[in-house]
Parts: C-alpha cells; sequence; structure tokens
C-alpha cells in the first residue's frame, strides 16, 4: 500500500484501525518529500523532528480512545501565513525569515487538538499576493502535473504538496482566489469558507475583511472533514461567527435531486479558454442529469470585482503591513542613518516588488484627496456585487462557474504584466467581496493534460448545500480523476 | 501692539479610562510594572494577533458622553490611523474619525461669576501609545509597550474659550464630572488627562477664524496657561510684523517655557483612515443606554442642593467638600457609618484641609477610609479619648491610615476613667498649687484653668478636660464651704 | 491617471518604501495603469449606495473587563532585533 496516495479520511480510518501507526504516515509523508520537494519546492519549513514528536504524543491519545476524529494522526501542512508556535512563519518573505511566533493561529491549534500531525509550512505568494507562488522569496512552486508552469497562487505550496502526494492535505488561506485558483491549478479541492466561519486569529493578514482559512486536499470528503475541524467562533476573532451548524460530513450525500443550480451566462462571454469553458458546462450537465434544476442566468457586476477587489485587498494590506518595520520582529536592516531612514530601508529591502506595488497602491488609495474616488467608490462596488449575489441566490442554491479562465500557466508568464495576472481572479475575487462561500474541484483536464477546476458557491454560511453539489459531482467524475504522472 | 487681538481655543483632552485592561487585549492597565511586562501579542503588534473590544470601555466612553450633554451616534465603528512610529507597534493607531461614539454635547464653565458654555464637538474612543525613553548610552530609544492598548477617549472641544482661564476652567469641569463618573482619575501629572492646545488669534471684533496651531505635552494647569500665553503672543508677534501662521503642531518644552514644531518631512499627516475591517461596527440600543443613564451617579450640583437639605452644614463646606468626588465620598460614607454629618464636615474642614496643606496634598490623593474616620469620631463622641488626644490619633490616620481604636488601646491613650486616680492627682495639685486656690475662692474664676492644665498634665492628656474641670471647681467649693 | 515622481515621493513617505530610480519608472507605470484600470468603476452610478465595510451583519462583539494575560515578555521579545532592559530598542526619537 502507498501511504500516500490516500485520502486523509482514509489514512485517519487505517490510522483508527490500527493498520497504520501515526509514525508510519508521518515517514511516509516526510520520504515522499523528501523524494520529490527539490523539483517542487513546495514547502519553505520542514520539522520532521516535531512531527515525530507529535505523532508519539497522538498515537498515544488514539490507543487510549481519547481522539476520535477521522483526521486523528492524519499528518497535514500548513500555509507559511499562519502562526506557529516556536516554528519558523515567514509568509514567504524576507521581512520574516527568522520570525518564530509565540502563539499559534486558531484554526491550526484546533487542528492540532484534533490529533493531526504538522509536518512543515508550505510556500506562498509574499504574504499571500499573487496567483502563482513566483512572488516567494524562497523560490518559485512548480505545478506537479508539468513544472514549467505555476501551481497557481497565493496557497501554490499547498495545493501542489497535496496534488504531488508529498501531504493528505494542508491548510491554505484564500483573499481572492488564493485556495480555489491553485486546488483547480494543481487539480485538488479546496474550499473558501464563509468569512466568519475560520477563526482568522493568528493568520497574518493581508486583507482583514476579505481573508478566510480554507483546506486543500484530495476530494470533497476530506475537506468536509477538515472544514469541520477547523471552523468554529472564537473569541479572539471578533469577525468569527458564533453557533452555526458545522456538522459537515453529514452533507456529503450523492443527491443533487431538485437543487437549484444557476450558471451565470456572464462567465463565459470573453477571456475565457476553450476547454475550460467545455468542462465546466458538462459539470453543469453532469449534476442536471443527477437531477439537478440547472438554469443559466446573468449576475451582473462581474467586470466590476477585479477592480473594487484590488482596491480595497491593497488598501487594507498597506495598513496590515505597516508592522513591519524592523523594531519588534523580523529583519531590519544593517545599517541606517535614523528611525526613518530604518523604517525605509528595513521595508524596501524585506518586501519583493509585488508586495511593495500594492503597498504603494493602497496607501494611494487611503491618501488625502484620493479616499473617496477609490476607496469609498470601491467599498460601493463592494455592496453592489454583493447585492448582485444576493438576488441571484433568491433562485438558486449554489451557483455553478470556472474557477479561473484558463489552466496552469507557465511560469514567468503573467509576472511581467500585473494586469494581466489581476484578470485571472475574475471568477474568485467577487466571492470574497460577498463573504460567500465557494468550492474548487477538478471537473476535466484540458487538451496539455492540465487539470480544469469546477467553482461551486453557496449562500453565506451554507457550505453544505455547496459540499452536497460537489460531492455528487465528484461521485460521476471519480472514473475520470487522475493524479499528476498518471 | 496697534490692534487688539482675541485668542481662540479648542481643546483635545485625551483621558486614560479607569477600566482594569486594555481596550483590545486581556492586559493589565495597572500602572508601574516592569517595561513590557503588561503585554502579549495583540497589543505589541504581533502578526495574525486581532483586537476584541473590552465592553467597560464602552460603557465609560458612554457615561461621559452622557454626562457632557452629548448626542450617543448609536450605529458608530472603528477606523484605523495610519502613521509610522515606534511607540505605536502596528503602526497604526485603532481610533475612531467617521462614527465617533458622541457628538454635539456642552458643558457648562464658570470664570469670575460669568458662566458660558462650551460646546464639545465629538468625544472618541481609542488606544493609547507606548513610551519612548532615551538611553543616553546607546543614543537610541528604548520602546515600552505597557502602555500600548490603555482605552483613551478624546474630548474635541469646539473653538469656544477666549482665555486661560476659560480652557483651566473647562478642564476643572470636565475633570470632576470624570472622577465623579468614576471613568477616569483624570492626574495630568501622570499622563491620565492630557490636553492639547488649538490656538488661534484673530483681530477683536472678526468673524473669521485665524490660522491655528497644535501645541501638545502640556503636563499641568500651569503649562497649559504657559503655553496659551506662550503661543498667543508669538502668533501676534507674526502677524504684527505681517507674517503668516503656519497651521502645524508644536511641542511645548516646560522647562524651557518655549514651544517648538514637531513636524519633520517624513511625516506627512496624511493618516489614511479607514474602517478596521477587524471590529464589527457598534449597535448601542436604547435600553443599553436607559441602562448606563440609571447608573449615572450624582454630580455635584445635585449634591450641593441635598448636602444643604440633608445634613444643614455652611454653603462653604460644601463648597469645598463636593469639589473633589473623593472627599464628597469619604463624607457620605463617614456619615452612612452613623457619624454625624457637621462632626464629619469639621473633620474634614479644618483637620484635614491643614493636614493636606502641610503635606502639599490633593483631595484626590488622600488615604485614609471613612471607617477610621467614622471609628474616630466615635471615640470621641463616647469620651474614650479627648479633643486633644483625638487629633493626634488623626494625623496619624491622615498619614497612615491606622485603626484608631486599635491605635489607641495600644498606645494607651484612653480616657482615664477611675475617678480613684483622678481624684487623687487633683488633691494633689490642689495641695500643690495653693496660690491658684486662694485666687480662685478670692474670685478670680479664670485661675481654675491652671489648675485643670496641671492635672492634664499630670494625667499624661488622658483625661476628660471637661470632667476634670467639674471635679476640680467642686474640691473648691467643698474648700470655700469650709 | 499620470503619477508624478512627486507622488511616488509622497507615497513613499506614507508607506515607508525607499524605490530605486529603475522601481520608481516602474511603480509609476504600474500605479497609472492600475488606477486607468479601475477607472472602470466610474461606469456606475453608485450615489445611493452606502459603502459596505462588513459584508455580513454582526456588531457589539465584545470582552469582560477581565485580565487575562499574565508577563510574556520574556516571549515577545526573543523576535526584537535589538533588545535592551527588557525594552526594544529603536533608533533615537529625541533631538
Amino acid at each position: 500500500m502507498d501511504i500516500t496516495k490516500l485520502t486523509a479520511v482514509q489514512t485517519g480510518r487505517l490510522i483508527k484501525d490500527r493498520e497504520l501507526s501515526v509514525e508510519e504516515c508521518v515517514n511516509a509523508c516526510m520520504d515522499s518529500i523528501e523524494k520529490q520537494d527539490g523539483n517542487y519546492n513546495c514547502f519553505v519549513t520542514l520539522d520532521r523532528e516535531g512531527a515525530l514528536k507529535q505523532a508519539k504524543e497522538v498515537q498515544m491519545k488514539i490507543d487510549a480512545n481519547e481522539l476520535t476524529s477521522p483526521l486523528a494522526g492524519v499528518p497535514c501542512a500548513i500555509k507559511d501565513n499562519m502562526c506557529t508556535a516556536n516554528l519558523l512563519t515567514t509568509c514567504s518573505s524576507k521581512i520574516l525569515s527568522n520570525f518564530v511566533p509565540t502563539y499559534t493561529a486558531t484554526a491550526v491549534e484546533k487542528l492540532q487538538d484534533v490529533g493531526a500531525v504538522i509536518l512543515g509550512k508550505t510556500n506562498m505568494d509574499e504574504f499571500a499576493m499573487g496567483s502563482t507562488t513566483e512572488t516567494s522569496y524562497y523560490g518559485i512552486t512548480k505545478n506537479p502535473w508539468d513544472v514549467t508552469r505555476v501551481p497557481g497562487g497565493s496557497s501554490g505550496g499547498s495545493a501542489a504538496a497535496v496534488a504531488a502526494c508529498e501531504i493528505p492535505f494542508a491548510l491554505g488561506s484564500d483573499t481572492g482566489g488564493s485556495i480555489r485558483q491553485p486546488a483547480a491549478f494543481c487539480g485538488v479541492t479546496g474550499i473558501k469558507p464563509t468569512y466568519g466561519r475560520v477563526s482568522r486569529y493568528g493568520l497574518i493578514a493581508y486583507g482583514s475583511s476579505l481573508d478566510q482559512i480554507g483546506p486543500l486536499a484530495k476530494d470533497v470528503t476530506d475537506c468536509a472533514a477538515v472544514l469541520e475541524a477547523i471552523c468554529g467562533h472564537d473569541k479572539k476573532d471578533s469577525t468569527s461567527a458564533a453557533g452555526l451548524d458545522t456538522d459537515f460530513m453529514s452533507a456529503l450525500k450523492d443527491d443533487v435531486k431538485g437543487m437549484k443550480i444557476g450558471v451565470p451566462r456572464d462567465y463565459f462571454l470573453s477571456g475565457i479558454d476553450e476547454d475550460v469553458k467545455k468542462h465546466v458546462l458538462a459539470a453543469a450537465k453532469t449534476l442536471e442529469e443527477k437531477g439537478a434544476v440547472v438554469e443559466e442566468f446573468d449576475l451582473g457586476m462581474v467586470e466590476y470585482a477585479i477592480p473594487a477587489y484590488y482596491i480595497i485587498a491593497s488598501a487594507e494590506a498597506s495598513s496590515n503591513l505597516e508592522r513591519f518595520d524592523g523594531v519588534k520582529y523580523g529583519y531590519r536592516t544593517q545599517s541606517f542613518t535614523d528611525l526613518h531612514n530604518m523604517y525605509k530601508k528595513t521595508r524596501s529591502e524585506g518586501f519583493g516588488p509585488e508586495v511593495k506595488r500594492r503597498i504603494m497602491l493602497g496607501s494611494f488609495v487611503l491618501s488625502s484627496g484620493y479616499f473617496d474616488a477609490y476607496y469609498v467608490k470601491a467599498l460601493k462596488v463592494k455592496a453592489l456585487i454583493k447585492q448582485a449575489f444576493d438576488r441571484a441566490f433568491e433562485k438558486y442554491d449554489v451557483i455553478l462557474g470556472p474557477v479561473a479562465p484558463t489552466t496552469a500557466l507557465t511560469i514567468g508568464e503573467s509576472l511581467s504584466d500585473p494586469i494581466k495576472m489581476y484578470l485571472g481572479d475574475v471568477y474568485t475575487v467577487s466571492v470574497n467581496l460577498s463573504g460567500l462561500p465557494g468550492i474548487s474541484l477538478p471537473c476535466g483536464y484540458d487538451s496539455k493534460g492540465l487539470p480544469v477546476g469546477l467553482q461551486l458557491l453557496g449562500k453565506a454560511f451554507d457550505e453544505k448545500s455547496v459540499l452536497r453539489a460537489a460531492y455528487s459531482f465528484e461521485c460521476a467524475f471519480a472514473a475520470e480523476r487522475r493524479l499528476p504522472n498518471e | 501692539m496697534s490692534k487688539n487681538y482675541e485668542t481662540v481655543i479648542g481643546l483635545e483632552v485625551h483621558v486614560e479610562l479607569a477600566t482594569k485592561t486594555k481596550i483590545f487585549c486581556g492586559c493589565s492597565t495597572a500602572f508601574g510594572g516592569a517595561p513590557n511586562t503588561h503585554t502579549c501579542p495583540v497589543c505589541t503588534g504581533m502578526p495574525g494577533s486581532l483586537p476584541v473590544l473590552n465592553k467597560g470601555v464602552v460603557e465609560k466612553a458612554l457615561s461621559v458622553g452622557l454626562a457632557t450633554n452629548c448626542k450617543i451616534i448609536q450605529n458608530c465603528k472603528f477606523d484605523r490611523k495610519n502613521y509610522f512610529y515606534p511607540d505605536n507597534p502596528q503602526n497604526y493607531q485603532i481610533s475612531q474619525l467617521y462614527y465617533p461614539i458622541c457628538r454635539d454635547g456642552k458643558v457648562e464653565i464658570e470664570v469670575n461669576g460669568n458662566k458660558k458654555y462650551v460646546r464639545i464637538h465629538e468625544i472618541h474612543m481609542e488606544e493609547d501609545a507606548g513610551k519612548l525613553v532615551h538611553d543616553p548610552f546607546t543614543d537610541s530609544s528604548l520602546v515600552d509597550f505597557n502602555r500600548s492598548g490603555v482605552p483613551l477617549i478624546e474630548i474635541v472641544s469646539e473653538p469656544d474659550m477666549r482665555s486661560a482661564d476659560e480652557v483651566i476652567a473647562y478642564l476643572e469641569t470636565l475633570r470632576e464630572t470624570i472622577q465623579y463618573l468614576g471613568a477616569s482619575d483624570c492626574k495630568l501629572n501622570e499622563g491620565s488627562m492630557r490636553a492639547d492646545v488649538n490656538l488661534s488669534v484673530r483681530e477683536a471684533g472678526s468673524e473669521e477664524f485665524g490660522t491655528r496651531t497644535e501645541t501638545k505635552n502640556l503636563n499641568s494647569f500651569r503649562a497649559i496657561a504657559r503655553a496659551i500665553e506662550n503661543e498667543t503672543a508669538r502668533q501676534i508677534d507674526i502677524l504684527e510684523s505681517g507674517g503668516k501662521v503656519l497651521q502645524e503642531t508644536r511641542r511645548w518644552d516646560d522647562t524651557k517655557e518655549y514651544s517648538y514644531p514637531m513636524r519633520s518631512k517624513e511625516d506627512a499627516q496624511d493618516y489614511r483612515y479607514f474602517p478596521d475591517p477587524d471590529l464589527p461596527p457598534l449597535v448601542i440600543s436604547d435600553e443599553w443606554l436607559a441602562e448606563i443613564r440609571n447608573a449615572q451617579p450624582e454630580f455635584r450640583e445635585a449634591k450641593k442642593i441635598r448636602y444643604k437639605e440633608e445634613y444643614d452644614i455652611p454653603d462653604y463646606d460644601i463648597d469645598i467638600i463636593t469639589g473633589s468626588k473623593k472627599m464628597a465620598d469619604l463624607f457620605e460614607d463617614t456619615i452612612r457609618l452613623g457619624a454625624a454629618p457637621k462632626k464629619v464636615s469639621n473633620w474634614l474642614m479644618v483637620e484635614t484641609m491643614r493636614l493636606m496643606k502641610e503635606t502639599n496634598t490633593d483631595a484626590d490623593h488622600l488615604t485614609f477610609s471613612a471607617e477610621n474616620l467614622a471609628k474616630l469620631i466615635s471615640l470621641v463622641e463616647k469620651k474614650t479619648i479627648n479633643g486633644t488626644v483625638a487629633k493626634e490619633v488623626f494625623e496619624i490616620i491622615f498619614r497612615e491610615n491606622i485603626d484608631p481604636e486599635q491605635y489607641v488601646e495600644e498606645k494607651g491613650l484612653k480616657t482615664v476613667t477611675d475617678t480613684g486616680a483622678l481624684n487623687q492627682v487633683i488633691q494633689k495639685v490642689i495641695a500643690d498649687n495653693q496660690k491658684s486656690v486662694s485666687d480662685y475662692l478670692g474670685g478670680k474664676e479664670k485661675a481654675i484653668g491652671a489648675l485643670v492644665g496641671q492635672t492634664m498634665k499630670a494625667m499624661q492628656g488622658k483625661a476628660d478636660p471637661a470632667e476634670v474641670n467639674r471635679i476640680i471647681k467642686e474640691e473648691l467649693e467643698k474648700l470655700r464651704d469650709q | 491617471m499620470v503619477i508624478t515622481d512627486e507622488i511616488i515621493d509622497y507615497v513613499g513617505i506614507l508607506a515607508k518604501l525607499e524605490l530605486s530610480e529603475e522601481e520608481k519608472a516602474q511603480a509609476k507605470k504600474d500605479m497609472s495603469d492600475m488606477l486607468d484600470y479601475v477607472e472602470k468603476l466610474n461606469e456606475l452610478d453608485t450615489e445611493e449606495v452606502p459603502a459596505m465595510s462588513h459584508t455580513f451583519p454582526l456588531s457589539n462583539v465584545f470582552r469582560e473587563d477581565a485580565v487575562t494575560n499574565g508577563d510574556d515578555r520574556e516571549n515577545l521579545l526573543k523576535n526584537a532585533p535589538e533588545e535592551k532592559d527588557g525594552c526594544y530598542v529603536v533608533p533615537k526619537t529625541f533631538d
């Protein structure tokens, strides 16, 4: 048996049944990482020693029947923008190249509580700013389907590690598509939960009103299991929601009879690859054949999401990243003449070009004289985008569409033209602006053999409908499902 | 000076709220800890940390807003004020700009018998910054975040004041009101109340405002008065010489009695305020407001009227006692423990005031308890000690807040009630002071004083002088009869 | 929108970023392109639309006023680039 080919829930089941030990699973993943990660560069930090220590403790608790979660003993990886106590947390930036947090992010702590074992921290676009994982200070992550291509981003390390069977599942974060798009590019499954579903405490903020932590995994079942483990109200995060039903595993039914699914006509008008369009529309057909009521409709506001998103996200980022100043933690420049010179040199040397680009843009749109024209305008457009979704969800249970207009791009293709890179986020950013849940899962392979992602969106806090539709599609698609290099 | 000028002053008053914990984290606000020992990931701006609002801060801000006749903004929000400075760990301060918690208030002030209103533009909640200390050994600055995140309210007045006297009257009114609320101790010298002065001058009679400056770092009423005088003169000088006043922020140097501009080219003063996405808005319901309103304490004016009716003590005493919440509380608590209002008032007005003057203590720093004052009054009432002893004991209570019952017992200060012992001493005093005796019997009634004094001295003060007087008189009359 | 050197320098002061001449030229182009692109939002009439900062109706999230944190100085200071006497050290802020 190749342990690394198992899903997280399968792994957990075998550990529970004493077919596998936690240590065996940890070692299998570590070996897989050591064998492959030189090619893919999914990890910034590996913690074999810590993982083996955790494995021992978790095994004892499992043996004592103290841990019953489907994830007990299952190895996992964490995107490097979530704080992990005593474990380097860099945000893939030079400015945090030596930062060892004193505390652990709530979502990560919840995973540890159910017995998941953390093997390391995954690579990402610096401060989650990017859609390709090319902006990392620690090198580009490569797509396991084709190493000349990007894995998507910003959670590219997490997605690629799952695709390459280095790890059964990983946590990512999604501010404008950063879970869903790399999941699509790497042929894995990822959920961006409703804003407020998962605590952001300990997630190093990019766009605070948009950021959500979520799972990247091999299938829908794993995503449901991980989401169930990490969700819930956290008194340390004022924007986390309380008292909502969270038994996501119960939503995994191969049954969409009568489910109303809307397909936005305006998602398919221009700029989308024919292959992507074909597979996504075929997925809609599949669900219709299973009994869903599928209907095309005009969502509206589609072309305004990217400009609104980049104004809001950059503005929040410019403020969120002010704390990186060489005073309390992280990198400080070697020589300086005075305080402000120290700030400027530290930040200019510590941040990469894409981060600086967004900080400059964000500082500008908030500055005196421009605030109303740009920032307030964007918040108003955000309200209109939310209204468009609200109207759609009066009619539909789930909205179906592509994750990205293309499959994985070649390395270097989008870095030279930022706006072109931003345009790739057309189907994902509006979901963050509206705070809605969305899942990304494979629905086909293009002519180059690269995976195509399907996106299913739901009403706020209705992850269950999204999971049910996704699970049903996954059942129908099982025969066609591939791994890289297969 | 060729023209007549008028000074126009508005104040930005920062008040540290007396909550147990900081505004956005569970760290203590206690003074005096070693540097950075009251800090956590939130108030040191660690990556990934998030703020959670302290409910007590909102309640205290609301109570101040209601007491200053403000309109409460029932849907208010927090905004981020972005600027880089090392005492500000996130390099943004969480404050309120667009929807502050209170607006449009007013307080009445009185200067030389003239009353007027100073309008309040707004009151908003925000977090305090840390402390920077210069380290001469390394010629660098040391940052202590213990004060970082301590809750503040900023009370912004309209430019309604015209003199330093009005400014000080306004500050005293605010301080008294806030102290009565228990929302802050409002100590200027310790920084729990800080005032920035916005000042401009204009020709008398003009309707237009001049260009204003903001002066910071004013740590006493005296500094405020001096800074106002200084800045008024500076601006008039500029105008008189045909110059223009620059709109700028200035820092007051109290030792040099001079202010200088704070702005540098690295300080653009463009704070890029925007709503803080980490903090959901506040919705202050009518019910919540009613609760706060019902819990408001009795303020000075109401107390004055009630004291007059209930306690029948002189207006002058009432004015002094209600001048400080601390003193008024002491007064009322001591009465509640059974002491007669007039007696309590006497102790506060005479001995307390004398000792405050002697020790240079203001009313807010009184440390003795109502319990101990009540016990002392009761000891005198019951004639367990006499007035002279009581004054001595009070001095110890004033300084060390000792329990007078225990103290009197331990030090053996009780009045001797054993008449046998007292009679013996009196017999001896009469025998030893025949001159005084014959003077008395000869009609000089005052001569008895010397005998009483001798007796008290022999008794080491531990006798009731009235009782001594009575017995001596009795004895002397016996002699007359013989 | 044309982004001038002055704007780039001004934003550099706000954001505490010091760009090389080459970076400045790039930043001018990037910012200008981006601002032209977001002009698209002006196609929408938003006069009557309220600005929305939070997407879901959450309000009044509080903690009670009780001390929950102890002294974590030693741990927190471990990350400081420079430390002295329990304080973070920065270039002098006083003249």
